[in-house]
């Protein structure tokens, strides 16, 4: 496993962009341990200060200070990210791998309720919890809710990577061994699916920050708990635009955009690394 | 029964299948939750002045009954379905009493339009590129440009939106930031309406196609860089078939299949980026006035919205699914 990353790290340089980009965004995500402003106290400093030595990223008109904000929106919108890209990869993989080995009549039951699930709407029906819950939605219950609306499309994914395996050489032997049906799922199967699931997953984390984001620049989560949408929310309910205070709003845009293309890079490259040939036509010889 | 019939068939029941789910989630959704829409609209009307006893008990009686929350769960359950199928909702709270029907009536033709062109541009455009750059994997200017496209890609919806906002409507005002088309101007089908429903719609729609281009542009470009290596192509040209014809018939075709499958996956995923791009410009469609709908606590229109998109989706996916066998010939030959 490291010795994978290590050589991604050395001859991808879409890894190794993918990777620092990603790094540094998380790096600066953690630097709000040290912060000597937490949460959302307003007005601890002079408002609408530009970007200078003293306010890096400049202050914000509720006086926060937007390096510190950012630092802690940034940390907290990727903890949401993780915790649904977790839950929603434990129902993916189940149904997906469970799915393709079992085939049949299990296959048609879960790929239809699957296909289900991708056919409904995300957004209204996320916005119709928070509507009938408001103020008792906590961003745990959200992340909750979002991981059983996101896992479909990779389950799918996961699912066509089972069904190939299913036919293998080594999983009739592991059958014939007297191998149980779970045994052969965890040992031998789940090792070959696991790069598509960290692709899957990238993606997915993508998917997950980019609803936070959406849903909180509403003004629909708990907006007390800074977050990089909530940030910008809060940038809206004060004009910042008009007013010309763009660092509000350009930092956090800017965060999301070099943590989402260091995700990006890194799904991209592992997913070449999983498809062989491109992995070839990389190295220049003949697909 | 040949398969054409079957497959339809089997189309139809999971259409039935979705909007039975969808609507059943909209009813716990709203009757599982710990907080009573009587109860909220109540505190909502009651913080304007009108407190008294008897009057709010009426209302409560008259609220409960307009949303349905008389009886047991499976009565309400039943009866919730009878609204739906005759599409009543009730009178919308915050725009009373204008039918919630009435108001998605005059929104759903905004959010069709937008949808339906900037779907259409971006699954062409998306696939046309990929294509391109699959198969003509040499060229410099179809790198740089996939590069392009595959950074814009991760950005979410709102984002792209709101710095086409910036740029275009703030910066250098070129387009119009809000609405659909100008105002105090009858609508009408003559030129100069048309060409100001355009001009409002260009920065929504341009979002969209930035937002969702990514997307087919990956898929289709490995699509097709692994059909060029099929035996077919290569039968092809050794048969001396012209190069465009490989290209739109023997490679393009067959790599579109999927991507049309994943047309239909991916329209509730687009609906959603849709609500927030309407928001954002403020375009009268579906998504503006349900988010209108929450913040104003209307109860009726909100479900009435969500209600309606998850019929609207599950329709859209059922046409992409039945016009499918058109382009794959294996789903009518069995």
């Amino acid at each position: 496993m490291f010795k994978v990353i290590r050589d991604l790290l050395r001859y991808n340089r879409e890894f190794l962009a993918g990777f620092t980009l990603t790094a540094l965004v998380l790096v600066f995500a953690a630097l709000h341990f040290w912060t000597p402003y937490p949460g959302y106290n307003l007005y601890l400093l002079p408002p609408d200060m530009p970007p200078s030595s003293e306010y890096w990223f400049g202050t914000t008109s509720r006086g926060q200070d937007v390096v510190w904000q950012l630092s802690e929106a940034v940390w907290n919108t990727m903890s949401f990210g993780l915790t649904v890209t977790i839950l929603s990869r434990v129902i993916a993989i189940s149904v997906g791998m469970v799915s393709g080995y079992l085939g049949g009549r299990t296959d048609r039951v879960l790929m239809s309720i699957n296909d289900t699930f991708i056919a409904l709407p995300n957004i209204p029906i996320l916005l119709l919890v928070y509507f009938v819950l408001r103020e008792q939605m906590t961003w745990p219950l959200l992340a909750v809710c979002a991981a059983l609306l996101g896992w479909t499309y990779d389950s799918r994914l996961i699912r066509s990577v089972s069904l190939s395996l299913r036919t293998r050489e080594f999983t009739r032997h592991g059958v014939f061994s007297g191998m149980s049906t779970w045994r052969i799922l965890w040992k031998e199967h789940l090792p070959y699916v696991l790069p598509i699931i960290f692709f899957t997953a990238m993606n997915n984390l993508i998917w997950a920050i980019s609803l936070e984001v959406t849903l909180s620049v509403l003004g629909f989560t708990d907006i007390n708990r800074p977050t990089i949408g909530g940030m910008i929310y809060w940038a809206n309910q004060h004009q910042a635009i008009i007013s010309g205070i763009w660092w509000w709003i350009a930092f956090p845009i800017l965060s999301i955009v070099i943590l989402f293309l260091g995700l990006f890079m890194l799904a991209m490259s592992v997913n070449e690394y999983v498809d062989p040939r491109s992995r070839l036509d990389r190295m220049g010889g003949a697909a | 029964m040949n398969t054409l019939t079957a497959y339809i068939l089997r189309r139809l029941g999971q259409f039935v299948f979705v909007i039975f789910t969808g609507v059943t989630l909209a009813f716990l959704i709203t009757n599982l939750s710990p907080v009573d829409p009587v109860e909220q609209s109540l505190t909502q009307l009651t913080s304007f002045g009108a407190s008294d006893p008897r009057a709010v008990e009426l209302m409560r009686e008259s609220l409960a009954e307009l949303y349905g929350l008389q009886g047991n769960l499976f009565e309400q359950y039943v009866n919730f379905w009878g609204r739906v199928l005759r599409a009543d909702f009730g009178p919308s709270l915050s725009a009373f009493p204008t039918p919630v029907i009435t108001l998605i009536a005059n929104a759903a033709p905004w959010t069709i339009g937008l949808l339906v062109t900037s779907i259409l541009i971006t699954f062409v455009l998306g696939n046309l590129i990929g294509a391109l750059a699959g198969y003509f994997r040499r060229s410099r200017f179809l790198k740089v440009l996939g590069m392009v496209i595959m950074t814009i890609n991760p950005i979410p919806h709102y984002f792209i939106g709101l710095i086409l906002l910036i740029f275009l409507g703030f910066v250098f005002p070129i387009f119009p930031i809000s609405g659909g088309a100008q105002m105090n101007r009858p609508s009408g089908f003559d030129l100069g309406y048309v060409l100001s429903v355009l001009y409002h719609g260009f920065l929504p729609a341009l979002s969209l196609v930035l937002a969702g281009l990514g997307g087919w542009f990956i898929g289709m470009r490995s699509l097709v860089s692994n059909v060029v290596t099929d035996d077919h192509v290569l039968y092809a040209e050794l048969a001396g078939v012209k190069g465009r014809k490989i290209f739109s018939q023997y490679v393009a075709r067959n790599a579109m299949l999927p991507q049309m499958t994943g047309l239909a996956m991916q329209l509730g995923q687009i609906f959603g980026g849709t609500v927030i791009v309407e928001f954002l410009f403020n375009y009268p469609g579906m998504g503006r006035l349900l988010i209108q709908g929450i913040y104003r606590g209307d109860y009726s229109l909100v479900l009435g919205v969500t209600t309606i998109s998850i019929f609207a989706v599950a329709f859209a996916v059922l046409l992409i699914d039945i016009l499918y066998p058109l382009i794959d010939p294996r789903v009518k030959l069995g």
